[in-house]
């Protein structure tokens, strides 16, 4: 039996230096908004025969006059090219010129975002999480109503958030270096990622908790760190085959899935491996230092 | 208690039929004509724009001149307006829709040209009626002693436009064969234009549209049945064309276009083969994992699990869900973490079972104690996607959608389905082995 409770310094300084790094990347590199929130271009071409790479089609374009752009492949034949808001001229002047240079199959996809829509995508991404975050307290303190002793049924609710935070800190923190090093832009999926994230996080947590209940109520005399002690341990299994297929699923996905939810998927896999860690070793333990926290406080 | 059993167990065989019928890939009808109702309906499943290609639009109406309370009615006149053009432009099952206050989305489902069909929607064909200019600027002649004056300043506006008219019609004069246009005004219009010929008589009464002349015949009598007829140096063509412009009416409120999205049917497709293919991979690593650890139970999970995607997916048929990219995912997610309810039960089913009890009692208090757990992580899991839905743009409706969807069907599934399957075995005292369950020994049968 792993006694999880017992090292919990350990991982809290495991997940106090994993968020350590998260803050510093999003300091140091913020964040690489894409075009759903600054307003832009995407532009998705397939080549012919000859497939020039990403960078000899920046330099290629950049000789062209067409300034700020970010070239990404995609698949085998395809490119991605990204610009600031542009106008229809401009759009067809660029693929007149790659066409001619290099001869394009089609254009696959083109999608051009006004910057008014990316302003309300960023006020509208801020109120969800706001409004989920506090469905979720007000429903774990409902839930969890009848338990209040030792522990009340808002602070289950409190520690589900705090595991929560650190789980989309984590992807925020990993999005925001592929961001740097990788040119992986923040779009309209990645925040459903960072929700759904945020949904099996909690989902997670009341598993643990809902146990934790239970025991505190058919088992009360015991000390809470051992109550709590063996509530990890009996829904460990499960949490980690929940975790497990899901992971698989999303395996399957990242890998065969195609480019266009690629990093969707990466997120939700990061988000998900981060919340089962955070279910078992930050949200529990947490309940319990909390409590003693207060118990040496009053008295 | 048996006997409720069997029949629930026959009424689950009968849906797995029904909803694998229905979520057959290559489509199905159900018709129950030959009991002589009358209902017939295909089931096909709706895919999104991202996956068979199409066109994604959004216009922003510019709503400063309108007074409040008269918004919502221009947006959606606009839309109606914008509706008639699309669909004269031959588009199959186009979706034209009023979002937020002043935005109207356009789904148009294939469309390769988007050019073509930005210019179609944008396009505010703008008719007005004008009168003599009383007082005309003073224009000085130039070297060859003429007189040049613009139209606008000749003519000023009446306040009659093409928002006062009924419909518009193509003819041809009688005598000469030209075409001409038939305009036939509302009540309003023929108020009004009775009021303008009555007082211009004599004088000219020119026709506008988006701000050049058309016309300026002469009134000579005053017209009251609300009739008037322009004649240009219109072709045939020409004049169709204008007739079907006139008749889609005039927008209301000018718009301008914020968002595009074009998709390539190609690209639509890859995807679709590429999501289906992950599904299906991703399906079959949960089905091992699950009979290999669980075994019985889990093979049973299984077996559940092909209803709940055939079920959900039958569900989408039904209530006719577009199918996005991120609707797949939304889905394909699900069915992992349909099986967690499954996981669940089955480790409390295989705690009660070492802590000594029967198959049968353990089978009982697995499902019970697990409940709790299954209830309320799930309805956690639902308010989220419920605030998705409500609050997130069409991408994101599309995942909450099918997520909350599929969370829904699978506590039924995981619940319903594997408690009688299981049920089912352990009455029949078969298949009790304790290896089957995965535990080291097993208690008698008491």
């Amino acid at each position: 039996m792993l006694n999880i409770i017992k090292h919990y310094k350990f991982w809290f300084l495991v997940s106090g230096v994993a968020l350590a790094i998260s803050i510093a990347a999003l300091i140091a590199f913020g964040l690489n908004f894409g075009i759903d929130f600054n307003g832009g271009t995407l532009t998705q071409v397939k080549f012919g025969d000859n497939v020039p790479s990403a960078a000899e089609i920046r330099g290629f374009l950049g000789d062209s006059n067409f300034g700020d752009l970010v070239v990404q492949p995609a698949g085998e034949r395809s490119a991605i090219v990204r610009t600031p808001p542009m106008e229809k001229k401009e759009h067809d002047r660029l693929l007149q010129v790659l066409g001619d240079k290099y001869g394009l199959v089609e254009e696959e996809q083109f999608t051009s975002i006004g910057p008014v829509i990316g302003r309300e995508l960023r006020s509208s991404a801020m109120l969800q999480l706001i409004v989920v975050s506090f469905g979720i307290i007000f429903y774990i303190a409902y839930a969890f109503r009848k338990v209040s002793k030792p522990v009340s049924s808002w602070k289950f609710g409190i520690a589900a958030i705090v595991a929560l935070v650190h789980d989309l800190m984590i992807v925020i923190g990993v999005f925001a270096i592929l961001g740097r090093f990788l040119h992986v832009e923040i779009d309209s999926l990645f925040i459903t990622a960072l929700l759904t994230v945020l949904g099996f996080s909690v989902h997670d947590t009341i598993v643990v908790f809902d146990r934790i209940r239970e025991n505190l109520r058919i088992s009360g005399g015991l000390p809470l760190s051992e109550i709590i002690s063996n509530s990890i341990n009996q829904t460990l299994v499960r949490s980690i085959n929940t975790s497990l297929t899901v992971i698989f699923v999303l395996l399957a996905l990242l890998l065969f899935g195609g480019e266009t939810i690629r990093w969707f998927v990466l997120a939700l896999l990061v988000g998900i491996t981060a919340g089962t860690y955070s279910s078992i070793f930050i949200a529990s333990p947490l309940l319990l230092v909390w409590h003693n926290w207060q118990r040496r406080r009053s008295g | 208690m048996r006997k409720g059993l069997y029949f629930k167990f026959i009424l689950i065989l009968l849906l797995a039929g029904a909803v694998f019928y229905i979520a057959l890939p290559a489509g199905s009808k159900i018709s129950l004509k030959w009991a002589r109702i009358n209902f017939e309906k295909q089931f096909k499943l709706n895919l999104g724009l991202d996956l068979q290609g199409g066109t994604h639009l959004v216009y922003e109406g510019n709503l400063k001149d309108i007074p409040q309370d008269a918004r919502a009615d221009a947006m959606n006149s606009a839309r109606d307006v914008i509706e008639r053009r699309v669909n004269a432009f031959g588009v199959s099952e186009p979706l034209v829709q009023v979002s937020g206050t002043d935005r109207i989305i356009i789904e148009l489902p294939g469309v390769k040209d988007i050019d073509e069909a930005i210019k179609l929607i944008g396009q505010t064909p703008f008719l007005e009626f004008r009168v003599e200019n009383p007082n005309p600027p003073e224009v000085t002649p130039d070297v060859n002693g003429e007189v040049t004056i613009s139209a606008d300043q000749a003519f000023i506006p009446t306040g009659l436009t093409g928002k006062e008219f009924k419909r518009a019609s193509l003819e041809f004069d009688q005598r000469t064969g030209v075409p001409q246009i038939s305009l036939q005004f509302d009540a309003e219009g023929t108020k009004k234009f009775a009021d303008i010929t009555q007082r211009n008589i004599g004088k000219r009464v020119a026709i506008f549209l988006d701000g050049q002349i058309l016309s300026a015949p002469t009134v000579q009598t005053a017209i009251t049945d609300g009739r008037a007829v322009i004649t240009g140096q219109f072709t045939v063509q020409e004049a169709k064309e204008l007739v079907t412009r006139l008749n889609s009416g005039a927008l209301p409120v000018p718009i301008k276009l914020i968002q595009q999205q074009n998709v390539g049917a190609t690209l639509g497709l890859a995807s679709v083969q590429k999501s289906v293919a992950a599904g299906l991979i991703g399906f079959a690593i949960i089905a091992l994992f699950m009979i290999v650890y669980y075994r019985l139970p889990g093979l049973l999970a299984v077996i559940a699990l092909s209803i709940y995607t055939a079920l959900s997916i039958a569900l989408f048929k039904v209530f006719g869900i577009t199918f996005t990219l991120a609707g797949i995912a939304g889905f394909i997610l699900s069915i992992g973490m349909a099986v967690d309810a499954n996981i669940l039960i089955f480790e409390r089913l295989k705690e009660e079972l070492r802590k000594g009890r029967t198959l049968e009692q353990a089978v009982e208090e697995g499902f019970k104690r697990a409940w709790l757990s299954v209830r309320d992580s799930n309805f956690s899991s639902l308010i989220t996607t419920f605030i998705l839905g409500y609050f997130g743009s069409s991408i994101i409706r599309g995942f909450a959608i099918t997520l909350s969807i599929g969370i829904i069907v699978s506590m039924f599934t995981a619940i319903t389905l594997t408690r009688t399957f299981l049920r089912l075995l352990v009455g029949h005292n078969l298949l009790v082995h304790h290896w089957l369950y995965g535990v080291p020994k097993m208690s008698e049968e008491s």
